[in-house]
């Protein structure tokens, strides 16, 4: 597919990192306040969406990058199936639970394993939503051919 | 209460829709339409009036907080949903090549 | 008893990464993981007897007994639902290997068979309302997938009717979850009886059980729901037909308003008789509708729909029964009967569509009127049809046979003598749909010249379809008193006393 104008590609040349930006932010302090993994996700998502829709990306490139998102997506998952099993080997033998020191209420590094949860939903979730972008892009680009 | 029955009208009008339409797209949207009344009827049962956002703050410790249990259904329900509403625009985009049209009543393979 | 879930979760997302780059590590791991769940699951079965396991997820103990924290529960019931989930899955499994060599992306089947596994387990073990609806999304999702996979006219349309149809239940089932939650104030399902023994609003009562019952009733397809289930079971690969039709309405529809109307919702006369009417309907309109069918799988799909009337006639029978407060051990008859036929359908019906897969995958039609002369070319399709269809229409020695007639006895002492002589019926019309299935696939022999080119399926697919006959067989076993009470015994004590389900559950 096409990229955009000139004036897209400038603008989203300078707010794309921010939005990207944002999104970590939003990710890192999901235990602390509102957000968390999904929005911050969905956020990051936004960013590799727009740059694809502004600078346009062919035909091959995007079915090889839909291929190293999904990789990204599953290893994200898996690691969260692992988070939550280690607390079955750890700890009080129990899945989900929450095994790593709490640290104080408020802090970045507190709350135990939340905020890997949140990390690698984050990761998961920015990657699904861009694969399906991708696959609805790749559907249509075939239909053109 | 009022906003409950708006609510329930809102689902409504989402069923009117997903029955009545005739275009795959609009179905979809109205299918959309239906999945955030849901949404917005978990949302309203938590509302306290007066109630603040559930972050726990030590320094100030007694204040009504809302219900934070449906805001975690509904960001459950939220990702749910657009799985599912995802899957049905792929569906639907194959369906378009497949048939070269958005008209359910073209597409009647399966009957009997 | 997370296992349950963790493993097969794991295993969807193992393959997404390692099955693409070791050639066949996707049906193997597959197949091993889902043999490791029959082994657990059966040692549970035989463990579990008149307890209830309590798992809470997390470790968050209840605070002055008020749950909190997410609970998954098995007791009798779901250890019987756990087993016949894990065993087909397994069958279906291995027979996937040669089966499913026709697509292409054989890492995606088994993704997304390992995450319906999942799923229909946690459905199966949740004690908790809203994590019921999570799973049953996930196993739903990997299901509308499953059944688009072939993706051409039909399988896409299917999907597509199925998508919609299962999308408007989901909504009706998270509205009732969410007024349940305004009234009670929880989400556990032993809690929320608790909250409903001491008092409710009635028509708030009904409209949240009409809600539940028409959300799960779209799942299970009973009668006038039923619209998606033809087309969405016909036009899936064969394999996964056998698992929605055989597991997956049973787990994520039946199960579930079982589990909901004797456990959570306090029974009421006019909700009981309305299941029984619906099941009746199911029983009959769907045997009427199969009659008529020329392509195997619709005709065996519509019989799903029948035999799915059986089941929920007979828990309707109880649930009347146990509202008016009489003959207390006819309605565990009834409950019985219920369950057993529910478990032979599991059986038997995975075992007629995998045949059908079968005689697809060696002559490559679906047309009854394009076969002929099967029996010859391929001998064990032909025998294990033959069990399969015996036991679906209840001819003695099979297992089909006892929990029809533990059904029929239920329904003749309790005086409903009416469904008893429609249950009679359309068990006759069943029998004659599949003389009509045998003659056409296996024994006609008048065109001898057009008949098609034939030979038998590969091991696999033979060894799957073996010994889901000889379970077929092994299944009229659960008749004998002495089995009975090994396995039946315990899930109609949980259903019949949910005091017992409760109390254990949140330990008042």
């Amino acid at each position: 597919m096409e990229g955009m104008t000139i004036i897209v590609k400038k603008t989203t040349q300078l707010i794309a990192g921010m939005i990207f930006m944002y999104g970590i932010y939003v990710i890192a302090h999901g235990h602390l306040t509102p957000g968390g993994g999904f929005a911050g996700g969905v956020i990051i998502a936004g960013a590799f969406i727009l740059i694809t829709l502004a600078f346009g990306s062919d035909f091959f490139k995007l079915v090889k990058e839909e291929m190293g998102t999904t990789m990204v997506e599953s290893i994200a998952t898996i690691i969260v199936v692992l988070i939550g099993s280690a607390g079955f080997l750890l700890g009080t033998k129990i899945f989900f639970n929450n095994y790593l020191p709490k640290g104080i209420v408020g802090d970045l590094v507190s709350a135990g394993t939340l905020p890997l949860y949140n990390i690698f939903v984050g990761m998961e979730v920015a990657a699904s939503i861009f694969i399906i972008f991708l696959s609805l892009i790749i559907f249509k680009e075939e239909s053109l051919k | 209460m009022i906003a409950y029955i708006l609510c329930f009208i809102l689902f409504l009008v989402g069923l009117y829709g997903a029955v009545t339409q005739r275009n795959l797209v609009k179905i979809a949207i109205s299918l959309s339409v239906m999945e955030f009344s849901t949404f917005l009827f978990f949302a309203l049962l938590g509302y306290i009036d007066g109630g603040v956002a559930p972050i726990v703050n030590p320094a100030e410790p007694a204040r009504i907080y809302v219900d934070p249990l449906p805001q975690a259904l509904v960001l459950t329900a939220i990702v749910i949903g657009l799985a599912t509403t995802a899957l049905l625009m792929a569906v639907i985009i194959r369906l378009y090549r497949k048939y070269g049209t958005f008209d359910i009543r073209e597409m009647k393979n399966l009957r009997g | 008893m997370p296992l349950f879930v963790v493993t097969p979760l794991a295993a969807t997302f193992l393959i997404m990464i390692v099955g693409r780059f070791v050639k066949d590590f996707n049906k193997y791991y597959t197949s091993l993981t889902l043999l490791f769940l029959v082994i657990i699951s059966f040692s549970c079965l035989f463990n579990i007897g008149e307890n209830v396991d309590v798992y809470k997820v997390g470790g968050w103990q209840p605070i002055n007994k008020i749950p909190i924290g997410i609970y998954m529960v098995m007791d009798g019931f779901s250890a019987i639902v756990v087993c016949i989930i894990n065993l087909i899955g397994f069958l279906v499994a291995i027979y996937s290997i040669s089966y499913i060599k026709r697509y292409t992306s054989e890492n995606y089947f088994y993704a997304l068979f390992c995450l319906m596994i999942a799923g229909m387990n946690g459905v199966v073990l949740s004690g908790d309302l809203f994590n019921i609806f999570v799973f049953l999304e996930i196993s739903v999702i990997s299901a509308y997938s499953l059944v688009a996979f072939g993706v051409e006219k039909n399988e896409l349309e299917a999907s597509f009717k199925y998508q919609v149809l299962g999308s408007i239940a989901s909504f009706l089932i998270l509205f009732g979850i969410g007024f349940i939650y305004w009234k009670t104030k929880t989400l556990n399902i032993a809690d929320i009886r608790e909250a409903f023994k001491t008092g409710y609003d009635k028509s708030f009562y009904l409209f949240v059980q009409l809600l539940i019952l028409s959300g799960f009733g779209l799942k299970a397809a009973i009668m006038p729901f039923h619209a998606w289930l033809p087309d969405a079971h016909s036009s899936a690969p064969s394999p996964i037909s056998a698992m929605l039709s055989g597991v997956f309405i049973k787990a994520v529809g039946i199960y579930v308003i079982i589990r909901l109307f004797f456990n959570m919702f306090v029974i009421t006369e006019s909700m009981a008789i309305l299941i029984t009417t619906l099941g009746t309907l199911s029983m009959v309109i769907g045997v009427f509708l199969a009659i008529g069918q020329w392509d195997i799988k619709r005709l065996l799909a519509y019989h799903s729909i029948s035999q799915m009337g059986y089941v929920m006639l007979s828990i309707g029978i109880g649930m009347i029964l146990i509202s008016r407060g009489v003959k207390q051990e006819v309605a565990a008859l009834a409950i019985a009967g219920g369950i057993f036929h529910l478990i032979n359908h599991a059986a038997f019906k995975g075992l007629l569509f995998l045949n059908a897969g079968a005689i697809e995958y060696t002559i490559g039609t679906r047309n009854l009127k394009e076969m002929g002369g099967l029996a010859k070319s391929m001998p064990a399709t032909s025998a294990t049809s033959f069990v399969a269809s015996m036991s679906i229409s209840g001819i003695p020695p099979f297992n089909g046979f006892f929990s029809k007639l533990i059904i029929i006895v239920a329904a003749i002492t309790a005086k409903f003598y009416l469904l008893a002589a429609l249950a009679v019926i359309v068990s006759i019309i069943t029998l004659a749909s599949f003389l009509k299935f045998q003659r056409y696939a296996f024994y006609d022999k008048s065109d001898e010249d057009k008949r098609p080119e034939a030979k038998e399926v590969p091991y696999p697919m033979i060894f799957s379809m073996i010994v889901l006959s000889i379970v077929c067989l092994l299944l009229s076993l659960l008749a004998v008193p002495v089995v009975r009470d090994a396995v039946l015994t315990p899930a109609i004590n949980i259903l019949m006393d949910p005091l017992k389900y409760s109390s254990q559950i949140i330990g008042l």
